[in-house]
């Protein structure tokens, strides 16, 4: 645990490896030889057709998806199936869903307290201190007492950001976070995730936000068909992407731009 | 019809009228919160322990919901001392109702835990909760919420079922009115005045349950 326990003074240090990881459910091969190093405190989006492999890759680093071959390092612990204290590795990873996944049963602070006060331990009076500052951050702190329903599309995805960030997690996963908001709430959703990424987060936001990713990303990554075809930070993965499958895939996405 | 209605026998057992319906409602509480212990621990075996497990809780349920109510409590009471089990009249009807109650408990509340959608799951594990965590704080109250009605229905019914456990003399309100009944034969008297108790006793559980509901379940509205 050592490794876990390692400090910001690391900046630049890998934080997430994966070496030769495949992925298949039955008979279909959903991860094709993914090899990825992400240092501590980078942005990296990916983008790529549905199905061609990209949530599933960010859901096997906190082992929601388990993976075949390969290997794959978080913060200097190789991760798999049936890593025991798996638990301890996921706290440090915190995940936005595309369906927000908010606990409807629990207002918004609560939400926001109930992991740190079960799995840290944390006192319920210093982890609603600590969520009531946090909602403050994803600006949303007079909604603390609603519940889910009471929410916009775009509250919701703050509030689950604002839970995801009261464990205080090293790295942050976004799976297609603005995906299943209406237009006008996408906006509020990203400027969160721009602050936070200015914060010195290390994020991996599965995303089709191509704005958002000229703006943060440190690189870019295109998949299709299981594989990383492309990889290169914004300036270059937008002016003069390598692959046919890249240019041709830009062309779709950017055209109603 | 020349039957004259005289209630005053009937009256003059009150105490021991009144003595029945507090039996009953103490047994019917009594295994409606064992019940739900049975039927919250046995759905969580149900749907996410090993599969040797699951077998036996399936058996359970066969077993109970395809035999009558009657024969589980002869069995019981009558049938289990011969392998050395033995249990009062009122300990056996206890043990029956729970029994009963536990394996249509156990079906109920699995419907809502598997009405719960994956990804408040995946998100309980996202934060690090362990899966006793994300049961205990994340599914088992919308669980329940979801199929509240239908478990209270049950509930109800175990309360009537109660009335079964005087083939077994334990003291609750139909074994009471039995024995006033063979005493004065006043059986329209003595039933219909047992009928309206075990009324009540519906209102009263129903009353309860939407207490609870109000207090403890009640789901945000917009």
């Amino acid at each position: 645990m050592a490794a876990i326990a390692s400090t910001e003074a690391e900046i630049g240090a890998p934080i997430i490896e994966m070496r030769k990881v495949d992925k298949f459910y039955g008979d279909f091969h959903v991860l094709r030889d993914i090899d990825l190093t992400v240092s501590r405190g980078e942005r990296i989006v990916i983008c790529g057709p549905s199905g061609s492999g990209k949530s599933t890759l960010i859901r096997c680093l906190n082992q929601l998806e388990e993976h075949q071959k390969g290997e794959i390092v978080i913060d200097g612990t190789t991760v798999h199936a049936k890593l025991k204290g798996i638990e301890d590795i996921r706290r440090e990873i915190g995940m936005v869903f595309q369906s927000f996944n908010l606990f409807p049963h629990l207002t918004a602070l609560e939400n926001c307290t109930l992991a740190p006060m079960k799995v840290r331990g944390t006192p319920k009076a210093e982890a609603e201190a600590t969520a009531r500052k946090i909602l403050e951050r994803v600006h949303i702190p007079e909604q603390a007492h609603k519940y889910p329903i009471q929410l916009s599309g775009g509250q919701q995805q703050r509030v689950a950001i604002a839970r995801s960030l009261c464990m205080n997690p090293k790295i942050m996963l976004f799976d297609e976070p603005t995906s299943a908001l209406d237009p006008e709430m996408v906006s509020e959703v990203l400027d969160t995730m721009v602050e936070l990424a200015e914060s010195g987060m290390t994020m991996i936001c599965v995303t089709h936000e191509m704005g958002f990713a000229r703006k943060v990303a440190d690189r870019v990554i295109f998949m299709d068909a299981g594989e990383i075809v492309e990889m290169a930070p914004p300036e270059q993965f937008f002016s003069a992407p390598r692959s046919e499958r890249t240019r041709k895939f830009l062309g779709q996405i950017l055209h109603h731009a | 019809m020349s039957y004259e209605f005289d209630f005053a026998d009937v009256f003059a057992a009150w105490p021991e009228l009144l003595q029945g319906l507090f039996n009953s409602l103490v047994l019917s509480a009594l295994a409606m919160a064992i019940g739900m212990v049975v039927s919250i621990a046995g759905a969580l075996g149900k749907t996410s322990g090993p599969k040797w497990l699951v077998w036996i809780i399936d058996e359970y349920i066969e077993l109970i919901r395809n035999t009558p109510f009657l024969i589980q409590i002869f069995m019981i009471y009558f049938g289990l001392p011969s392998l050395g089990l033995k249990f009062s009249s009122n300990g056996a009807a206890l043990l029956a109702l729970v029994v009963n109650v536990g394996a249509y408990g156990i079906e109920i509340i699995r419907a809502g835990i598997e009405s719960i959608q994956k990804g408040q799951i995946e998100a309980g594990k996202s934060l690090g909760m362990r899966p006793l965590q994300i049961f205990r704080y994340i599914i088992l109250k919308p669980a329940i919420q979801a199929i509240y009605p239908s478990l209270t229905s049950q509930f109800i019914l175990l309360m009537l079922n109660t009335s079964v456990c005087s083939a077994i003399a334990a003291s609750e309100l139909t074994a009471v009115a039995g024995d006033i009944q063979s005493r004065t034969f006043r059986s329209f008297e003595v039933y219909f005045i047992v009928t309206c108790m075990y009324l009540g006793l519906s209102v009263f559980f129903w009353s309860v349950f939407a207490g609870i509901e109000r207090t403890f379940l009640r789901k945000p509205t917009r």
